[in-house]
């Protein structure tokens, strides 16, 4: 898989170590040539020097048979344009912009680019694992549209002893997986929980409040 | 001039401060949006709009300028991404009927035409108005005689 990266910093670096270690064709793009020099000795990618939203250097980058496009920069209006220009110039079938303003994640989906914003990952997660003792584990996944969630059943639970069928959850709630004794199980209808009991929940940060609520019994 | 209009301005350098000044003085409300405070200081004793200082990539600025009522708004910011990125919002989040944007740069400016953002790349009106009076200037002499 071909994967374009605009973008500099820690971020940018970081993020091109995993993809090359896992074995995805990078190619990097960067305006300050003295970064670029030291992007191409520490990593085993293709590093462009220039502006990613000009059409020009996007093509150099081989825009057109790359399979995602990410811009990381730390301008928001020019993550928007390189998303934009790879995916009607060149047809990439996916693209991915930061939106450093949080605001600007919304913005971009109605303007039909997909983005994320670190802002609001990074505090959902903090206010959510704040919010709780028992959670002890939590992943925002599908850029943070959907929560994995590892809870405790403790002994108070209102739900410990009850049939997973008994129980009522929101709609697009899910306990997926009931690890007890260190052994998991995909829970069915007819399993029970127990005090002490982990849970597995996938849950929306609609619902991730009320769904905590109905395994822990306390108000978030 | 006919009825008055609610135009908004993003980018207060020469062209957007001279574009300020006429269409304030033909009447118009306007507003002005920069980044940088001090250039409102172009701006010609005659305009008598509002100024906001902000960047304009930022809703909350946009929404300060109260885009929703614009008639008209002209992105035309030094920065291509910057204008193209306002237009955008102006046109499809806050609907504003009329939207041009000012892109340098003509490769950009053709991806963002088809998509239906207005449009003026400075670039190419100026190319063309070049290449005319190359066209049209007078032929060479054949020979050049002493």
């Amino acid at each position: 898989m071909k994967i374009l990266i605009i973008g500099g910093g820690k971020t940018l670096y970081f993020l091109s170590r995993n993809f090359t270690a896992k074995g995805y064709e990078l190619v990097i793009v960067n305006r300050d040539r003295e970064e670029c020099v030291q992007l191409a000795r520490q990593l085993s990618a293709t590093v462009v020097c220039g502006d990613g939203s000009d059409a020009g250097i996007l093509r150099d980058a081989g825009a057109m048979g790359a399979e995602a496009v990410l811009a990381v920069t730390p301008r928001d209006q020019d993550n928007l344009v390189i998303c934009q220009l790879a995916s009607l110039q060149f047809g990439v079938p996916r693209v991915l912009a930061l939106a450093n303003d949080p605001e600007n994640a919304e913005i971009f989906d109605k303007l039909g680019v997909s983005a994320f914003s670190t802002t609001h990952i990074i505090s959902s997660l903090i206010e959510q694992r704040a919010a709780l003792e028992q959670i002890t584990n939590l992943l925002p996944v599908g850029e943070g549209r959907v929560n994995v969630t590892e809870i405790l059943l403790g002994p108070d639970s209102p739900v410990a002893g009850k049939f997973l069928k008994d129980i009522t959850l929101p709609e697009n709630a899910l306990v997926a997986v009931v690890i007890r004794n260190d052994r998991p199980i995909v829970p069915r209808g007819a399993s029970q929980l127990l005090a002490d009991d982990r849970l597995v929940l996938i849950t929306l940060p609609e619902n991730h409040g009320p769904v905590l609520k109905i395994f822990t019994g306390e108000e978030k | 001039m006919k009825n008055s209009l609610y135009i908004v301005i993003i980018g207060c350098g020469r062209l957007g401060s001279h574009l300020a000044a006429r269409l304030s003085r033909a009447g118009h409300s306007l507003v002005v949006i920069d980044r940088e405070e001090d250039t409102f200081s172009d701006l010609s004793p005659d305009f008598s709009g509002f100024r906001i200082t902000g960047d304009a990539t930022q809703i909350s600025v946009l929404k300060s300028a109260k885009l929703k009522q614009a008639d008209i708004l002209f992105a035309v910011t030094h920065e291509d991404n910057v204008n193209l990125m306002a237009a955008q919002i102006a046109r499809r989040i806050f609907n504003v009927p009329c939207v041009m944007a000012r892109v340098f740069d003509p490769k950009r400016e053709e991806v963002y035409a088809r998509m239906g953002i207005g449009t003026v790349c400075p670039t190419s009106v100026a190319a063309e108005i070049f290449l005319r009076a190359a066209d049209s200037a007078p032929a060479p002499q054949e020979e050049i005689q002493s």
